[in-house]
Order: structure tokens, then C-alpha cells, then sequence
């Protein structure tokens, strides 16, 4: 009986066993050949490691040493984390208020407004990009990082709002009438009692967006260009990958690099955005 | 609703709305009208003659557009069909199992990482050496072993390449579809799986009497949101291929008529083309927030 039950379940376990492995290869793949010298990833594939795993010397760090300081793209990191916090907190910080407004308050064309909200979810941005380059350039704001913090909060704010909204719509009244009858305003009632209630929500918000921002390529292509003083690390890479396509030993130090903290925050952090990504559809 | 006076409302939600109708609204509008002037960068600039429909008769008549336009068509098509249906299945798989935390986090984690590292990534599956050398790329790797030659993954037109690099998409994205079909296969009452187990039926007929209808209005939200993703797909392009042997996407394309023809006005007909595509899914994603609203 035993034995038929594990037999009748070999089909279940081998179908795992293999889109795990076909997911997890890639990767493997990627972090194992960042760590050879260039002379061996050109003579053999990565899986020849395997058999001498354990005899040393085959690895090294020098990889990532090389393409931090001769590729810019430790250069490339800072500015990715000056593009994305920055823009992300705004987002944030934004689609709260207006969360908060669409939700609780009553105002003329409030759901109009916010059926428009709904829709531009899913807007492709290819239909922003020309009419806002020609006034970038005229304020001086293409090639900066305030001009590509407001782009991104912009376009991250339909999405955002409708996140948030649906988390505040399902706060009890009875936490507004009381802070009312203690002569809380709304502005208080914001601080004080919808922000604290809602953190949770805000945190995959936040996820969402830190990640979509930095793992953006489009929207820093069109609004910052390739000035590598202002280039995140997707843009570093890109063109990475342009010019020295057969250098594998820095393209892949150089991907493992920007995958390192979207990583770290996936892992720390993977109910947050597991909840982000059940609470609404998704934009792209 | 709260009392708050007729201005305090505009003082919350004025900001977020100032933004999107300067980043959204407005340019959605002046592309469409930009869409029937010629090449020049602003529309109150030079070259910008009125050319009527010239611009759409490219979108819909070049060589390349048309190439563009039938990727897009399989990427929408092989792209959500695996997806979902992966998503689905491992979803559905994954709950049977003791070690499910763990294999859903390595399906998943591609949805944390950026498009250009995917491409790295793939990029090296799919390396490619003559016969003479020893094979980098795992899959040549494969190949080669197998006895066979090796293939130029990214190269082979028209159906190699262009699946190599949807491959990359479905590679990404499984994961979050799982997410989501996990979530509400767990909602489903074991009872009713019970039951009908009772009854006699196994475990394929559970599946498609009992768990695939009760899931059908997530795969339709899965599903729509997949194709609107897809149809915008440019990163995955631009970065292994640039459109290069018969792979071109209307987003990279637009693209390409922007930066490196400078041809405004046709970069804007093609992306209406993609807006043209995307409204249906628009107009879907509102009627089911009324829907929704309507039940609260």
C-alpha cells in the first residue's frame, strides 16, 4: 500500500523536481560563471566545476572588482539607489493622501476620477514619452534625477493609489468617529490614525514600487539617456551587453550585482509583496 | 464618508491628480493628435506638417511593423497560455507536497529581478560556439552531447529565436502567476475535493469539475493581466536581441522611431497601435472595479 502510495506520487514529485531545476539553473549558471576567471569561462561550460568543487582555486572575487571599478557600475548602484528611494518615497507618500481622499471623502467627480485612476493601470507608456521630452528639456529637467523621481512617481501613482485605497476603503468608521468627537481633523485623523493602521499596506506599496523602479530600464532610457553620471545599474548593463557581449566573466558579475539587493529585499521581505501582488491587478 | 468641507478633499488627492494628468492624461491625448504630424520632435516645432493617416498607414504596412506586430501576437498568445497554465499547475502540484515553501520561492524569485538581468541570464543558456569548441551555453551544451549541431538560439528565424526569448518571459513571470493561483486554490473548501474523491472521481476529474471552475474568474484576471504585460514587452528584446533577425516588438520599435530615427510622428502611431491593443483590458479593468464597488 506504502508502496503504490509513493509510486502513484513519483510522477508528482519528478514534474516539481523539474521546473524547480529549470528555474533554478539559470541563476546557478550565472552566479557560478561571475566567479571564474575569464580564461575558464571561455574554455569550458560553468557545470565543469563541479567534479573539482572542493580542490580550491577556482573562484575568485575579481570579476566584481573589475566591473565595480572599470565598468562604473559601482557608480551605476549609487545612482540606481538615488533614482529609486527617492522616487519611491514619493510615490508612496502621495498615493496615501489621494488613498485616503478617494476612500473618505466626499468631493464632485470622486468617482469618475477614480475610475480614470483604474484605467490608466494598465496605459502603455509609450504614449507619455513625446509630449513630456520637449517640456523636459525646456525646464532642464532630462538627464536629472528630480525630472526622472517625478516620471516615476507620476506613473507609479495609479497603481499605488488603488493599492492603498482598497486597504483604507476596509478601516471601520467607528475609528473616524471617535477621533472626530475628540476634535481630531482629517489631517490628524490622517497622521495619527490612518498611516499607523495602514503600514502594512504601505510596506508592499513600497516593495512594489522600490523594486519596479530599479529593475526599471524604459523609463530611465527615455528620461535620463546613457550619461553614465546619471545611468542605473539596468542602463549600465544594457549597454554592457551592447559593446562587450562576449565578456561573459563582466556581464554576469554586473547582473548578479543588480540582482543582489532586489534579492535581499525579496527574501526579507517576501510576504509583503506577496500581499502587494494579491491586493490588485498589476501594471507593467 | 467623512465630513471635510469642499477643498480639503483636493488638498489629498490634488497632488497625485496635478501629476498623472501632466504625466498621463495630457501626453495620451497629444500623442493621438500627434500621430497625424510629421517627424518633428515637438508638435509646435518644425516638421510637423499635418500628414493625415501616412504615419498609420506605416504602422500597419512596414515591413518591419508587420514582423513586430505578429510577435506581439505570439508573444501574447505562448507567453500567457504558459504562464497561466504553468502558474496554475504548479499552484494546484505544490499543495500536495511537504517542501512547497521552498519551491515556490525559487519559482518566484525571477519576479524580483530586472529584465536586463533575466536577459544576462538567458543570454548565456543560450550561448553559442561552432561545432569546433567546447560549448558554454548549457542548452548548445545539450545539444552537443545529444550528437546534434549547435544552434544559433537567437539568431534562428523565424520561430527559434522568437520562443528562446518568450522563454525568458515565462521564466519570469510564472511565479507571480502561481502566487496568485495559489492564494485562491487554498480559498477553495477541501471539502468539496473531498467529496466528489468520495464519489469516486480522481484526481484529473477534481481538477476539471471542481478546482479549474471555481478558480476561472482568477485565471481571468491572471490571464488579462498577463497579455497587457506582454503586449508592452520591450526590456527582454532591446537587451538580447534589439529586434535584430526577425524578433522586433512594437514597444522596442517604438522605441527605435524615436532615439534613432528621430520620427516623432511615426513613434507616435505605433504607440497608439499598442494603446489601440490595450483598451479592451482597459475598459475590462473598470467595469470589474464598478462590479466590484456595486458588491460592497
Amino acid at each position: 500500500m506504502n508502496l503504490r502510495r509513493i509510486m502513484a506520487r513519483t510522477p508528482l514529485h519528478l514534474t516539481i523536481f523539474v521546473f524547480a531545476a529549470m528555474w533554478l539553473i539559470p541563476t546557478l549558471g550565472l552566479l557560478i560563471t561571475s566567479l571564474r576567471d575569464p580564461t575558464s569561462i571561455a574554455a569550458s561550460g560553468w557545470w565543469t566545476v563541479f567534479p573539482k568543487l572542493f580542490s580550491g582555486g577556482q573562484f575568485s572575487l575579481e570579476n566584481y572588482v573589475g566591473v565595480i571599478q572599470q565598468q562604473g557600475l559601482g557608480y551605476a548602484f549609487f545612482n540606481s539607489l538615488r533614482i529609486s528611494i527617492p522616487a519611491t518615497l514619493i510615490s508612496t507618500f502621495i498615493a496615501s493622501f489621494a488613498a485616503f481622499g478617494f476612500a473618505w471623502m466626499q468631493f464632485p467627480g470622486r468617482r469618475i476620477l477614480f475610475m480614470l485612476l483604474v484605467g490608466l493601470m494598465v496605459i502603455p507608456l509609450q504614449m507619455t514619452f513625446i509630449p513630456i521630452l520637449p517640456i523636459y528639456s525646456k525646464l532642464g529637467l532630462t538627464g536629472t534625477f528630480p525630472g526622472i523621481w517625478l516620471a516615476h512617481t507620476a506613473y507609479g501613482l495609479p497603481l499605488a493609489t488603488y493599492l492603498v485605497h482598497n486597504f483604507m476603503v476596509a478601516i471601520p468608521k467607528d475609528l473616524f468617529d471617535s477621533a472626530s468627537i475628540d476634535g481630531a481633523s482629517p489631517i490628524t485623523t490622517f497622521w495619527r490614525i490612518v498611516i499607523p493602521i495602514s503600514v502594512p499596506a504601505l510596506a508592499s506599496v513600497f516593495i512594489f514600487q522600490f523594486l519596479w523602479i530599479w529593475n526599471d530600464l524604459l523609463v530611465a532610457l527615455v528620461y535620463l539617456g546613457a550619461k553614465p553620471a546619471v545611468a542605473p545599474l539596468t542602463v549600465n548593463i544594457a549597454n554592457m551587453v551592447t559593446n562587450m557581449g562576449r565578456n561573459w566573466e563582466l556581464l554576469t558579475a554586473a547582473a548578479f550585482v543588480s540582482m543582489v539587493l532586489p534579492l535581499v529585499v525579496f527574501f526579507s521581505l517576501q510576504r509583503y509583496f506577496v500581499r502587494g501582488i494579491l491586493a490588485g491587478s498589476v501594471k507593467g | 464618508m467623512l465630513h471635510t468641507g469642499r477643498w480639503r478633499p483636493w488638498m489629498f488627492v490634488g497632488p497625485a491628480l496635478v501629476l498623472i494628468v501632466f504625466f498621463l492624461v495630457y501626453p495620451t491625448i497629444m500623442t493621438i493628435a500627434r500621430s497625424f504630424f510629421g517627424r518633428g520632435a515637438s508638435l509646435f516645432g518644425p516638421n510637423t506638417e499635418f500628414v493625415g493617416f501616412a504615419n498609420w498607414r506605416y504602422a500597419f504596412t512596414n515591413k518591419t511593423m508587420l514582423t513586430s506586430l505578429r510577435n506581439n501576437a505570439l508573444w501574447a498568445v505562448l507567453f500567457t497560455t504558459c504562464t497561466v497554465g504553468f502558474g496554475l499547475l504548479l499552484a494546484v502540484m505544490l499543495d500536495r507536497v511537504r517542501y512547497e515553501k521552498i519551491v515556490k520561492s525559487v519559482i518566484f524569485v525571477p519576479a524580483a529581478i530586472s529584465m536586463v538581468g533575466a536577459s544576462v541570464i538567458w543570454k548565456f543558456i543560450y550561448a553559442y560556439r561552432p561545432a569546433s569548441m567546447n560549448q558554454i551555453g548549457v542548452l548548445n551544451a545539450i545539444v552537443v552531447g545529444l550528437g546534434g549541431q549547435p544552434i544559433g538560439w537567437l539568431i534562428e528565424r523565424p520561430w527559434v529565436n522568437n520562443i528562446c526569448l518568450i522563454a525568458v518571459g515565462i521564466w519570469m513571470w510564472t511565479g507571480f502567476c502561481m502566487v496568485i493561483f495559489s492564494a485562491a486554490y487554498k480559498n477553495i473548501p477541501k471539502q468539496l475535493m473531498e467529496a466528489a474523491r468520495m464519489d469516486g472521481a480522481n484526481e484529473w476529474h477534481v481538477f476539471w469539475m471542481i478546482i479549474l471552475p471555481l478558480l476561472v474568474p482568477t485565471v481571468a484576471v491572471v490571464g488579462t493581466t498577463m497579455v497587457v504585460t506582454v503586449l508592452k514587452v520591450f526590456d527582454i528584446v532591446y537587451v538580447m536581441t534589439n529586434g535584430n533577425y526577425g524578433t522586433e516588438v512594437i514597444a522596442n520599435r517604438m522605441y527605435k522611431e524615436m532615439f534613432n530615427f528621430f520620427n516623432y510622428g511615426r513613434a507616435s502611431a505605433i504607440a497608439v497601435v499598442l494603446l489601440i491593443l490595450i483598451v479592451p483590458f482597459m475598459i475590462v479593468n473598470i467595469r470589474r472595479f464598478v462590479a466590484q464597488e456595486g458588491g460592497r
